[in-house]
């Protein structure tokens, strides 16, 4: 695979360049898919199975069932860096080893969610946990892609404002 | 015509921010033919300007610029550099603001009197009364076009107002509206009328939100007599061996330090820059601070007792539809002990988008508690607590002697502990909150931990005694007499209102004390 650098892209042009959507999807010694190939995505400085678990970390520090894995996978994207590899690759080391301790083949081989979360908050205090979970607060809340998925509706400005679309429309009171 | 005056032009008041004190500041002088040369370190945004995007939109407007923090509030943890939520930019944080406008209450004026002593806090009386505040409050009403005051009608209640009201109603809560708002019910002042789009927070687009940046400040330009310098960020204030102010050096827009000569120099740059500058500016002759012979300069910062209570419904609320804070429930704002701590708090809605609610709802947390939360997100309604803080001394904005800002300043840290009434009446307000959410079928509340401070108050209190306070009943330093402080730092105590009306009539009467001062040659 050529390693095409995906820095400075912004999130929707990253979104649709590295997302292939709908099972289409190509797999390469830089590419990753989900297990369901749902989504595929190419990573640069981390290393494939790295991503995946990443990625599976970020939605146990953040779980919404109704958010697909590509919006993990974009809050997370900003970590594929040739500056910040080292410290994922060793913190992703760190909870696979963890995992492991506990009889499991890797973080990705732990089951129930509860047990990753335990995995998870034994190492809380970590730099690495502390620098992925402050990340996921805008990398993923500020995808105004997801916003629709808890009903935001973002600015209203250009549609006029709610005075004439409903700014006192709850009617079950 | 804008005037501009010369940098050796020692007859002009110099004032230092462009918010709510130190704009309304510069226009009334202003119409009072007044030199005024005002410095402001942000830029200028108008209304179309204006992002409604938080993150984008806090990212053009916050104060940005390097604070450290430290004591037991969380802030200091969560957010250890940015103690306070406030803004860069012509007009001040009254960009940011919510409008909500009220007048303190009688007994707020003299909490000594009426609180008695409390241990660990530094109440005192201000100088200054209802009565005597009374006109300067309608002035300054009619000059934001206040909702429910003069005549003006109500603004309409949007739902997460309705579900506050109904709730509120069903405990028995009888002062229950949408608020004294500085935003527009019908078009007034040339301005038009609320369009109920949300992000009142971020900069009103239709300017129907009263905001110095596109009131005050245009107004006094086109006097003639107001100079406006943007992106002019002030380092210090000097003075001459008679102990007077005679100058004010900032950093331009290009980064060049200049020296802008006064008669009368005013600090509004907000309770964490006011201090810092006068701490900034010592002397021989002023080894601790200009103005700073009582040592309370920088202490007895305030913040209110904050915190929100956000609940979650069954169907849907859409709180961030609609006027962000218009709605308000008083009946707690009285002063009564029975509760177990003095003075009051007021319930006003509040609501925030998705990226802060993720950002501020509980700092730090993850896991399936947290993101039901926000799962629930469109079901939710919001308000917000603001109550009466305790002043402590040590409660205070220090400068870094080994930190320096961008421009090789020292940099202020923000010292904060809750008083044990701050927290009592917090911990009450909470269960307050969820239980008129509750009243109306709230499956859950989360008691909301306060935000980075939006009210900053008190670190040059106003005092009758010199020993007391930095300023006297008018805002004059009681050490120098052509020093003032022109914002919200001057407040001796915080009472449960949102500060900003009492701001804006104390600048209002300022002006006139200046005016009249100068032209008996006084000052
Ligand atoms: C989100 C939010 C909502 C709010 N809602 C309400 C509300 O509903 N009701 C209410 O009463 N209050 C509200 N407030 C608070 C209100 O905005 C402030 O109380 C008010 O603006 C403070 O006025 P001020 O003059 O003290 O300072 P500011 O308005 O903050 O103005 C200070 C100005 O000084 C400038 N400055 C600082 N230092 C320097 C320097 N060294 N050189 C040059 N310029 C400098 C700053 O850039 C700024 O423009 C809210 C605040 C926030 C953040
Ligand atoms: S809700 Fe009203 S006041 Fe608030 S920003 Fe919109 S138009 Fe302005």
């Amino acid at each position: 695979m050529t390693t095409s650098n995906h820095r400075g892209l912004t999130r929707r042009e990253l979104l649709s360049r590295s997302l292939v959507a709908g099972g289409s999807f190509l797999v390469g010694s830089s590419w990753i898919t989900s297990g369901s190939a749902a989504w595929a995505v190419e990573v640069t400085a981390l290393k494939p199975e790295t991503m995946a678990t990443l990625v599976q970390m970020a939605r146990d520090i953040y779980p919404h069932d109704r958010l697909r894995d590509e919006f993990y996978v974009v809050a997370v994207k900003g970590h594929d860096t040739a500056e910040q590899a080292p410290m994922v690759e060793e913190g992703i080391a760190a909870l696979d080893g963890a995992a492991r301790g506990k009889g499991h083949s890797g973080y990705l081989g732990v089951g129930w969610e509860a047990d990753r979360v335990e995995i998870l908050r034994a190492m809380e205090e970590s730099a690495f946990f502390q620098t992925i979970r402050a990340g996921l607060v805008t990398g993923l809340y500020n995808q105004k892609e997801v916003w629709p998925l808890f009903g935001y509706e973002g600015e209203s400005y250009s549609q006029g404002g709610y005075i004439n679309r409903g700014f006192n429309d709850i009617n079950w009171l | 015509m804008v005037a501009k005056y010369d940098l050796s032009d020692d007859s002009v008041v110099v004032i230092i921010g462009t918010g709510a004190g130190g704009g309304t500041l510069a226009n009334e002088l202003a119409q009072k033919g007044i030199k005024v040369v005002s410095l402001e370190a942000g830029g200028r945004y108008l209304p179309q300007d204006f992002i409604n995007d938080e993150w984008e939109s806090f990212g053009q407007l916050a104060w940005l610029d390097k604070r450290t923090t430290s004591g037991d509030w969380r802030v200091a943890r969560d957010f250890s550099g940015l103690p306070a939520w406030i803004v860069k930019a012509v007009g001040g944080t009254t960009t940011h603001w919510a409008g909500a406008s009220l007048r303190f209450q009688e007994h707020e004026w003299k909490t000594l009197t009426h609180y008695g002593r409390v241990d660990g806090a530094n109440l005192l009386d201000w100088p200054i009364d209802a009565a005597e505040m009374e006109p300067w409050y309608a002035l300054a009403e009619t000059k934001m076009g206040v909702t429910r005051t003069g005549g003006r009608p109500g603004l309409p209640g949007n739902s997460n107002f309705l579900v506050l009201e109904k709730g509120a109603k069903s405990l028995g809560y009888q002062d229950v509206h949408t608020g004294n708002m500085a935003i527009n019910s019908i078009e007034y002042d040339g301005r038009m009328s609320c369009q109920q789009t949300g992000f009142c927070f971020q900069g009103c687009k239709w300017g129907a939100k009263w905001s110095t940046a596109y009131t005050e400040i245009p107004l006094g330009e086109e006097t003639g007599f107001l100079e406006v310098r943007e992106r002019s960020h002030v380092a210090r204030i000097e003075h001459d061996a008679q102990g007077k102010v005679t100058a004010v050096v900032y950093f331009d827009a290009d980064g060049q330090e200049q020296r802008q000569a006064a008669r009368i120099v005013a600090v509004a740059g907000n309770s964490i820059e006011s201090p810092r500058l006068l701490l900034n500016s010592a002397s021989s002759m002023f080894p601790d601070g200009l103005a700073n012979s009582s040592g309370q300069v920088g202490r007895n910062y305030m913040r209110h007792v904050t915190g929100s209570v956000y609940g979650v419904f069954d169907k849907p609320v859409r709180m961030w539809r609609g006027t962000t804070m218009a709605g308000i429930v008083r009946d707690e704002a009285r002063h009564d002990p029975a509760r177990g701590f003095v003075g009051g708090f007021e319930l006003e809605t509040l609501s925030l988008g998705l990226p802060f609610m993720a950002a501020f709802l509980n700092p730090g947390a993850w896991g399936r508690e947290f993101t039901s939360a926000l799962d629930n997100y469109e079901n939710m309604a919001g308000m917000w607590i603001v109550g009466e803080d305790m002043p402590q001394e040590t409660n205070r904005i220090t400068v870094n002697s080994d930190d320096v800002d961008q421009f090789g300043l020292p940099t202020p840290n923000v010292n904060f502990d809750d008083h044990p009434n701050d927290v009592a009446m917090r911990n009450y307000a909470y269960a307050k909150g969820a239980e008129i959410y509750r009243a109306v079928g709230a499956t859950q509340a989360y008691p909301t931990p306060p935000y980075p401070s939006t009210h900053n108050l008190g670190t040059n209190r106003m005092s009758e005694n010199p020993r007391d306070g930095v300023v006297n009943r008018w805002g004059q330093t009681h050490d120098i007499p052509n020093l003032f402080v022109s914002d919200g730092s001057q407040f001796t105590t915080g009472a449960a209102e949102n500060p900003t009306l009492t701001i804006v009539a104390l600048a209002i009467r300022q002006a006139d004390h200046i005016a009249r001062e100068m032209a008996a040659g006084t000052i």
